[in-house]
């Protein structure tokens, strides 16, 4: 498949303007100019378009509310925190196709009537930073932001806003509070920040790779975009490979592109030669899946038939001699150190969940604790404020389920038979 | 902090250029010392105890004094398969220093991060503001003399 997101990032300055604008960049904005901004809407919902941030939602939906709520002035947000644990996915857009998400970002605002917009970008990409600002202030000094954009009435001014490392700040709401300058925990919806977002202004939050779809929707027509990849789903996906791979790194594929496929054809197999054990398919959130089901079209509508998720894309692969009663335990500690604390059954359960698995890892398990394990899940799935803490018990359930045996492995011959223990 | 002039005009309130001026703050003084905290209160006009509530939310504010060099290590799934662990072990062999310590030189700090987006280069960290990749305990080590 031609590449478009990924478009021309062997370029060694193709952050740059003129070599963006050289490469076909900033024509779809003249021509979203010239639409109407509800037309721009249709086009985008007729496209079939889905959030790229790990939920999937309709963009054209989310946009039409926020459209509809007379509010004034609106905002678009960005969303760059990329936190989830094995994605590196927005990383190329920000470093290597700035204008691009820049492009995306005017087109929509267009569309939105949003005046203000910010990029939110995760404290830990401090080159991107850079980047994306020297971006920004090349392309207010060729008339793309500002007041009138390329003389028009339509006026958008974007800038970056840089979080501090809380994970949870991903979530779109925290995320919110954070760029109003306040602890990053989640608020309760309704309302919706389409309604009543960041200064309580009706709001959009995309991710980075769904705004760098914009661009290309405009470019060659909704009905040419909803006929790459899924049919529920269509579009170009980025998906990151890391782990046991011989080939790590981004793919721009089609959307639902097999995991098999991804893994075997694109990321170069497993490394070594040797065997696959297990594929954690769109970041530490997701649920594991065992190597013999990697049949499964990696997109947001099958991938939940086929027992897991697709998330952020992001496919973390482990070969045979991997611990996983080790993975999961770092998994859960993440999910404990990341615990905003608002709520008690995963702000308790994170830690307690972490605590059993070190002791199994550890040589100390006791007969009864997988199932503790799975007790202490069951009280956290669906009794949180946010999907953080029912992402760590069914993280938890998911490693039981499939590999149950290595669990209780370790727990009768008093730790893990090769040897690793937790850090 | 005369930066923050301009910062503001970015926001329609002052209380959201708390962060932005977290970060200027710690770059002047080192860490979020009390004259820092100070000086962000000070500056936007907002109680010190809420500067320092927001403050204390986030993993990369710093709340005690660091050494000149802050190394921050992943120690993530896709690092940690790969022997991030073991280059835990090693810098504190080598160096004495624990994760959330100092070395008593004050050359550097140790901060254990979750990922930090560079899985597909495991193990990786950040030193101050460069990322380092594909570790291992020979090229760390070389990476880690450049840091004086
Ligand atoms: C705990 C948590 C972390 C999240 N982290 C991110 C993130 O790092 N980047 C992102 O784009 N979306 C993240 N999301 C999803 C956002 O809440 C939101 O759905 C998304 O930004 C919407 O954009 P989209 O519709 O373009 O996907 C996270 C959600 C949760 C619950
Ligand atoms: S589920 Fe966890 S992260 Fe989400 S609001 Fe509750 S305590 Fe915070
Ligand atoms: S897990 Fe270490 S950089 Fe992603």
């Amino acid at each position: 498949m031609e590449r478009y997101l990924l478009r021309n990032i062997e370029n060694a300055n193709s952050a740059d303007i003129e070599e963006y604008e050289k490469a076909g960049g900033y024509q779809s904005l003249k021509k979203a100019l010239s639409m109407e901004p509800k037309a721009i809407i249709e086009e985008v919902k007729k496209s079939g378009l889905r959030g790229r941030g790990g939920a999937g939602f309709p963009t054209g939906m989310k946009w039409t509310f926020a459209s509809a709520d007379p509010k004034f002035p609106k905002y678009l947000i960005c969303n760059a925190d990329e936190g989830e644990p094995g994605t590196f996915k927005d990383r190329p857009i920000l470093e290597k196709n700035p204008h691009l998400l820049i492009e995306g970002m005017i087109i929509s605002a267009h569309a939105l009537q949003a005046r203000y917009g910010y990029i939110y970008l995760r404290g830990e990409y401090p080159q991107a930073r850079e980047i994306l600002e020297n971006a920004i202030k090349q392309a207010y000094e060729k008339g793309y932001l500002g007041d009138n954009v390329l003389g028009s009435d339509t006026g958008f001014h974007l800038s970056v806003h840089q979080g501090a490392g809380a994970y949870i700040c991903g979530e779109e709401t925290a995320l919110i509070e954070s760029l109003e300058g306040k602890r990053g925990q989640p608020r309760i919806k309704p309302p919706f920040p389409v309604n009543v977002g960041v200064f309580s202004m009706p709001t959009v939050v995309n991710n980075v790779e769904t705004l760098s779809n914009i661009p290309y929707i405009i470019e060659i027509g909704a009905e040419a975009y909803s006929k790459i990849g899924s049919p529920d789903c269509p579009g170009p996906k980025l998906y990151s490979v890391s782990g046991h791979v011989e080939k790590p790194g981004v793919y721009e594929l089609p959307m639902g592109t097999t995991l098999r496929e991804i893994i075997y054809t694109h990321a170069g197999g497993i490394k070594g030669g040797k065997n696959l054990k297990a594929v954690i398919p769109g970041g530490i959130s997701t649920p594991v899946l065992p190597a013999d089901k990697i049949d499964c079209p990696m997109d947001f509508v099958s991938m939940p038939k086929h027992g897991s998720m697709l998330g952020s894309g992001a496919v973390i692969v482990f070969d045979e001699t991997t611990c996983l009663v080790k993975v999961c335990w770092r998994a859960m500690k993440f999910f404990e150190h990341e615990s905003c604390g608002k709520c008690t059954p995963c702000r308790e359960g994170t830690g307690w969940m972490r605590s059993v698995l070190e002791r199994i890892e550890n040589g100390q398990g006791k007969d009864g604790d997988i199932d503790l394990l799975l007790d202490i899940a069951g009280n956290i799935a669906g009794k949180t404020f946010c999907p953080l803490g029912d992402g760590a018990a069914v993280v938890t359930m998911n490693f039981i389920k499939h590999f149950r045996n290595e669990f209780e492995e370790h727990i009768t011959n008093k730790g893990c038979i090769q040897g690793t223990k937790t850090a | 902090m005369k930066e923050l002039d301009t910062i503001k005009e970015k926001y329609p309130t002052t209380r959201a250029a708390i962060l932005p001026a977290l970060y200027i703050a710690q770059e002047k003084f080192g860490w979020l010392s009390p004259e820092a905290i100070e000086e962000v209160s000070s500056t936007l006009n907002v109680p010190k105890a809420l500067v320092r509530g927001v403050s204390t939310f986030y993993a990369m504010y710093k709340h005690k004094p660091m050494g000149r060099h802050l190394i921050q290590l992943c120690t993530n799934v896709s690092c940690m398969i790969f022997g991030a662990e073991t280059l835990l072990e090693l810098l504190k062999n080598k160096y004495g220093l624990e994760p959330g310590g100092t070395t008593e030189d004050g050359r550097f700090s140790l901060v254990i991060m979750e990922c930090i987006g560079a899985c597909d280069r495991a193990p990786a960290m950040l030193v101050n503001n460069d990322f380092h990749s594909n570790l291992d305990d020979n090229n760390i080590t070389e990476i880690l003399e450049k840091y004086k």
